[in-house]
């Protein structure tokens, strides 16, 4: 009767409100055993919690939480074979590196752990460091050693809170390429929390969109990020560019639709929204799918592919690619991004053009969503 | 002209240097007139250097004896309030209750309070309840005075204390208690320390309350101001000088562990 879920994290039903405020609504997740598994969200929206839920920091309100067979739900959590990254490392400052690396071993009655330490501190590139005190450290090396104090534990889980929120950028790519190689080699399921999709993204091989407290979307990286069912994925993952468009009719497998006096096509599979005729949805496209042509050569475009008019407002050149805003009549502010490889010299801000796309590159939301959501945390995150 | 310049350019320095002094001299002259060898009964004028006081500490009646009295009450109000005290600062800190705030300004109470008032209650109080006035009532108002102290200084460092810290014991599979003297009380240790010092210091010089309350008990302090009538033997100058002595040698030696600490980690 009982089925084998050999190491996977389940939460079932699982919620945490304080007073009349929800942090999380209740909520279903399966992590599957050996995975890196990011939850990703602006702050606020419930992941912490969930995290903190699974560590046994924070006692849920309702549902309960599986480690493989095994019910956690009640027990706390020095008895839950789960350890944690904080996010601002809680390294012991009375104690040096080696004894904030022993200590999970020492609680747990083991005598000689030498040996291990020092495995565990070679495997973060911190053997010389041993007996400095976490203060002596750069914000890198604390992290580094965060991470060996709680993975010295072979812990089923090991649950990471914005690890790398503290270190400049450079620190953090490095960093998240490490965790990544430490993740593979050791095996064991990371739970990761972040606010950062790129990170999320490099990472992570599932990622949960969290939003107001509530699971928005899950699945690959990639899955995500081209086929976003919500606004606040669409927007929140990298850009989108979001057409308010009606259904006009349906031809085989792809659903046409008419945005102000043109029609675009999208795969009716891509379509999260209802696809009745008459029907408002929004049509996504990601920056980077579409190509600019000036509106001189518009007879060069082949046929079948989706085409708005517009003009250039803006352009700024990043090097790989440049990236324009482009003013169209059915969207006033839609990005573009354009490889560097051919430019054409008559691209400038003023320029009529076409903007051009595959129609399998074409997403389809539901219009009853705010269209802006997940686009202002993420600056806001950005800035902070 | 350049003596002005110069002057000017060492105001700080000088201004140190005189407040320094200003705050040093009463210990130099204590110092000094322990090795005093006074005419008559009173140590006031400075007649001929002599080691005699030195060599025979304890050789003025009842001296000794008062001292021990002093120390043992301020080895335990020193206990007694420090265990209370850093109980009541991590209950004010960590835990929300009803009367949190009251509790947090009475705290203070006993701090504002002039003493002699506080030791004219406490000796009401206990002729009330019908105590014998001695040891146990001069340790009992100590510990009582000390308290707020400790609370003050235990307090701040509790307050500065990552919580996280002892979320990452539990999660390192420390229990409670495990918690508690692993990570919770190492870290408030000098808060602890601190505020233990500053008790044993108030409890062991505090004349006013001890007066009050001690009956026939006499402490240090008060057997300094009952010679200070009838003639003050040069013996005061040398426990007074010791007891400097040994508070600058605890200073010494615990910057001397610091530095030997910094070394080594640098």
């Amino acid at each position: 009767m009982t089925k084998d879920h050999g190491g996977d994290v389940r939460l079932s039903g699982i919620s945490k409100t304080y007073g009349s405020f929800t942090a999380v609504h209740p909520l279903d997740l399966t992590v599957p055993e050996g995975s890196f598994f990011a939850l990703l969200g602006a702050s606020g929206c419930g992941k912490t919690t969930t995290l903190r839920m699974i560590a046994g920091l924070e006692e849920p309100t309702s549902g309960t939480v599986h480690l493989g067979d095994q019910d956690v739900t009640a027990l706390p959590p020095y008895k839950r074979p789960v350890n944690t990254v904080f996010q601002s490392y809680a390294l012991f400052p009375h104690l040096d590196i080696f004894e904030n690396v022993a200590f999970g071993l020492r609680r747990r009655g083991i005598r000689s752990v030498k040996k291990q330490v020092e495995e565990m501190l070679e495997l973060v590139q911190l053997g010389e460091q041993a007996r400095k005190k976490p203060h002596q450290l750069s914000g890198g090396q604390q992290q580094r050693v965060a991470v060996a104090r709680a993975l010295i534990n072979q812990p089923r889980v090991l649950l990471l809170d914005e690890p790398l929120g503290a270190l400049d950028l450079k620190l953090r790519r490095q960093m998240q390429l490490e965790l990544k190689r430490i993740q593979t080699e050791v095996g064991i399921t990371f739970i990761h929390v972040t606010h950062d999709q790129e990170e999320a993204m490099t990472m992570a091989d599932t990622v949960a969109v969290m939003s107001a407290g509530r699971v928005e979307q899950l699945g690959s990286p990639t899955d995500l990020y081209e086929n976003p069912h919500t606004t606040f994925v669409a927007n929140f993952l990298g850009t989108s560019n979001l057409i308010e468009a009606e259904v006009d009719s349906t031809s085989g497998d792809d659903i046409v639709l008419t945005a102000g006096d043109g029609k675009l096509s999208l795969p009716g599979a891509r379509c999260s929204a209802p696809t009745a005729t008459g029907g408002r949805v929004l049509v996504g496209v990601r920056p980077e799918k579409i190509s600019l042509t000036h509106a001189d050569d518009a007879g060069d475009i082949p046929v079948g592919r989706n085409r708005i008019t517009g003009r250039i407002a803006a352009s700024s050149f990043i090097g790989v690619s440049t990236q324009y805003v482009v003013d169209a009549s059915v969207c006033p502010e839609f990005e573009v991004y354009v490889q560097n490889i051919d430019r054409d010299p008559r691209l400038v801000p003023g320029a009529e053009v076409v903007l051009h796309w595959s129609p399998a590159h074409t997403f389809g939301l539901d219009a009853a969503q705010d269209i802006d959501a997940g686009v202002e945390t993420v600056e806001e995150e950005q800035v902070a | 002209m350049t003596f002005i310049r110069r002057l000017k350019r060492h105001l700080v320095v000088i201004a140190g240097l005189l407040t320094l002094g200003y705050l040093l001299l009463p210990n130099v002259v204590v110092t000094v007139f322990s090795f005093n060898d006074p005419k008559g009964r009173f140590n006031y004028a400075w007649q001929k250097f002599s080691t005699d006081a030195w060599t025979d500490p304890c050789g003025v009646a009842d001296l000794c004896g008062s001292l021990g009295i002093s120390l043992q009450i301020a080895a335990w109000a020193t206990l007694g309030a420090t265990v209370l005290g850093t109980m009541i600062a991590f209950a004010l800190v960590r835990y929300r209750f009803r009367a949190r705030g009251a509790v947090n300004s009475l705290i203070f109470l006993p701090m504002a309070m002039p003493e002699v008032v506080m030791a004219a209650s406490l000796l009401t109080l206990f002729l009330n309840l019908g105590a014998q006035l001695g040891f146990w009532t001069i340790l009992i108002a100590h510990i009582m005075f000390c308290l707020s102290f400790v609370v003050v200084a235990v307090k701040a460092r509790v307050m500065s204390m990552d919580p996280r810290l002892e979320e990452a014991a539990r999660d390192l599979y420390a229990g409670p208690v495990q918690t508690f003297v692993r990570v919770t009380l190492p870290i408030a240790a000098p808060g602890i320390a601190a505020g233990a010092l500053l008790a044993f210091a108030l409890s062991f010089d505090d004349f006013i309350i001890t007066n009050f309350t001690a009956g026939s008990t006499v402490t240090f302090p008060m057997f300094v101001w009952g010679s200070a009538q009838r003639g003050t033997p040069v013996q005061i100058n040398v426990i007074g000088t010791a007891m400097f002595v040994v508070a600058v040698l605890f200073v010494l030696a615990g910057m001397a562990v610091g530095n030997r600490r910094r070394r080594q980690k640098a």
